[in-house]
């Protein structure tokens, strides 16, 4: 249980930083017309196709006492970054970045470029745009966005076991637990705590599902 | 003197001074640069011009949605754009008013708060009483607490027309915005806008590429074609004799016709010109030809008469031998093929039809008064 609680804690800190960190991202992609931006859609999406265990060592490597990361953080907190839960943290924002920003770009990229022109004319700034025109209408992309990230940090096994080590209590997360209970043969143990994860992985989906149809699009094209 | 008594009678209006040139970045090297330069005076103008003459891109430069490379716009001495200058307001601080061709309502909020949007740095109080006022001079006050999505076209677009006033615009911008409503409606919502302005005396720019909604608002035309306005002045000056091959479509110049100059009899300031491949003569206005010019001819189905026998003692100069070749029924008007050498298209009414028993096959002549025969060019 204590795993599971953890896990939980972790996939919540994971989608609301996300939402936070993904949202202005999203914003500029929907917006930019900067040649460039494949670039940036290429290292968003990376984690997609990267194997977890790629991700994670290099995560480890920089988050290590000789890391720049590490060195970085051990000068401002006086302990490395590697095996703690802030550490989780900052891997998983990583690793589930393309499942908040995908959702979000799609989101703000269907709104009617003539609604935000209109809000324009009508004397509303940037700001002003973004927070009762573009916002209010993403919020079926919002909510995806953030059901995903929760559902996908909480399912992750292989940068949490890199950069996390195995603490009981603070990177012991649940699929991890399931793993070494499998690995210690109790079976009903791994049972129980894999069936929680599938509940939960379906009650995600089917609240994503509900609000909004279009989730694992590739990057749209407008 | 007759600006004295224009600038007195005008002192609450103000001119809009637009200059700009603007090429769409990307596009095809075979298209065309948007190049205007014109005045607008308070009160109606209409831009007219076919599709893809480039009158929604100017709307958009003039709104600041595009920034135009070269521009300089300007309503009376405040600057929107001055390229010279490194001059570029941005669209929400132009304080214009753009109505686009659809209403672009923002669907989560009521038509109260639609129309509310551009009002926010008002007290509550007066927000709520410009509100009302508006939703009144555009009769939608009924719609009030309807949200904007479960409204009809007719009124989203009434509703849209109040949101766009209600900042107290310096200008109006109107793409084609009645586009789809029939004839009724559409002059009533003008008839209310001009209601709104006869205080204002604002410069309204309107759109359209409908003939009909030209005649309908009679007031100066500017005529835009491929990026570059080609004629202005009275409607029936512009549009009853476009210059232009492609304006005379959008006018509703039904016949198109090559002719190779005759004779040019200045006295009676008319041309007779052969029809491209016949034998036939038609008289038309005198234009800048010579014998031996190419000319063409711009001519309404509508303008032209049919008759079952051959007319006499009529004023009009041109009575052409022809056979009918079809007939296609289109709503209350019959289009008759006439082949009279060239194919001539003559719209005639149902009744006149069944009348004259008129069929293909059938010998006709057509009637054609020579101001009725416009000379365009390429």
């Amino acid at each position: 249980m204590e795993a599971l609680w953890l896990s939980i804690r972790l996939a919540g800190c994971v989608a609301v930083s996300l939402l936070l960190l993904g949202m202005p991202l999203a914003y500029w992609l929907s917006q930019t017309k900067w040649r460039g931006k494949f670039l940036v859609e290429s290292v968003v999406a990376l984690p997609l196709v990267l194997p977890p265990t790629v991700l994670g060592f290099y995560l480890l490597l920089a988050m290590g006492a000789d890391g720049p990361l590490g060195k970085l953080w051990t000068a401002w907190f006086g302990h490395t970054l590697a095996f703690t839960f802030t550490g989780l943290v900052l891997a998983s924002i990583l690793y589930s970045l393309p499942f908040a920003v995908q959702p979000l770009v799609l989101a703000f990229e269907s709104i009617d470029q003539r609604l935000l022109d209109a809000a324009a004319v009508l004397g509303a700034g940037r700001w002003r745009v973004f927070r009762q025109i573009l916002l209010p209408l993403s919020v079926p992309g919002i909510i995806t966005a953030v059901v995903l990230s929760f559902a996908h940090t909480l399912g992750e096994f292989g940068v949490v076991l890199m950069v996390g080590g195995n603490i009981p209590g603070i990177t012991r997360t649940v699929s991890i637990d399931i793993y070494d209970r499998v690995q210690s043969l109790d079976y009903a143990a791994a049972n129980h705590m894999a069936i929680a994860l599938l509940l939960i992985s379906f009650a995600v989906l089917s609240t994503i599902f509900a609000v909004n149809r279009r989730v694992w699009s590739p990057w749209p094209t407008k | 003197m007759a600006n004295q008594v224009t600038a007195v009678s005008c002192t609450s209006g103000s001119r809009f001074d637009v200059r700009l040139r603007y090429k769409r970045p990307g596009a095809a090297s075979d298209s065309f640069e948007l190049s205007v330069d014109f005045q607008l005076d308070p009160g109606f103008t209409i831009l007219f011009g076919p599709s893809g003459a480039g009158k929604s891109t100017l709307l958009d430069c003039v709104a600041g949605l595009l920034i135009p490379s070269v521009a300089r716009i300007a309503l009376d001495i405040d600057l929107l754009q001055d390229s010279d200058a490194q001059i570029f307001l941005p669209p929400q601080r132009r304080r214009l008013a753009y109505l686009f061709q659809a209403p672009a309502l923002f669907p989560h909020l009521t038509v109260e708060e639609n129309v509310a949007f551009g009002l926010h740095n008002l007290h509550e109080e007066a927000r709520d009483n410009a509100v009302q006022n508006l939703l009144e001079a555009f009769r939608v006050d009924r719609l009030a607490h309807r949200k904007a999505s479960q409204i009809s076209g007719g009124e989203a677009q009434r509703v849209a027309l109040a949101r766009a006033l209600a900042p107290s615009p310096r200008a109006v911008l109107l793409d084609e915005p009645l586009k789809g409503l029939d004839a009724e409606l559409r002059s009533s919502i003008v008839d209310d806008l001009r209601a709104w302005n006869r205080a204002r005396q604002i410069p309204i720019l309107y759109v359209t590429h409908q003939r009909d909604e030209v005649d309908a608002l009679g007031e100066r035309v500017l005529a835009l074609d491929r990026g570059l306005i080609v004629a202005e002045g009275a409607p029936h000056t512009v549009l009853d004799a476009p210059r232009k091959k492609r304006l005379a479509y959008a006018a509703g110049f039904e016949n198109h016709l090559s002719a190779l100059v005759q004779d040019v009899r200045e006295s009676d300031g008319v041309m007779r010109a052969r029809l491209a491949g016949t034998e036939t003569d038609i008289e038309v206005p005198l234009g800048y030809a010579t014998v031996g010019t190419r000319i063409r001819v711009a001519i309404r189905a509508g303008d032209i008469l049919l008759a079952t026998r051959k007319p006499e003692g009529l004023s009009a100069r041109n009575i052409l031998a022809g056979v009918i070749d079809s007939l296609e029924i289109n709503g209350p008007t019959v289009i008759c093929r006439v082949n009279a050498g060239a194919m001539f298209l003559v719209h005639i009414t149902r009744g006149a039809q069944r009348a004259l028993e008129l069929a293909a096959g059938h010998s006709v002549w057509l009637v054609i008064k020579t101001h009725s025969c416009h000379l365009v060019d390429e």
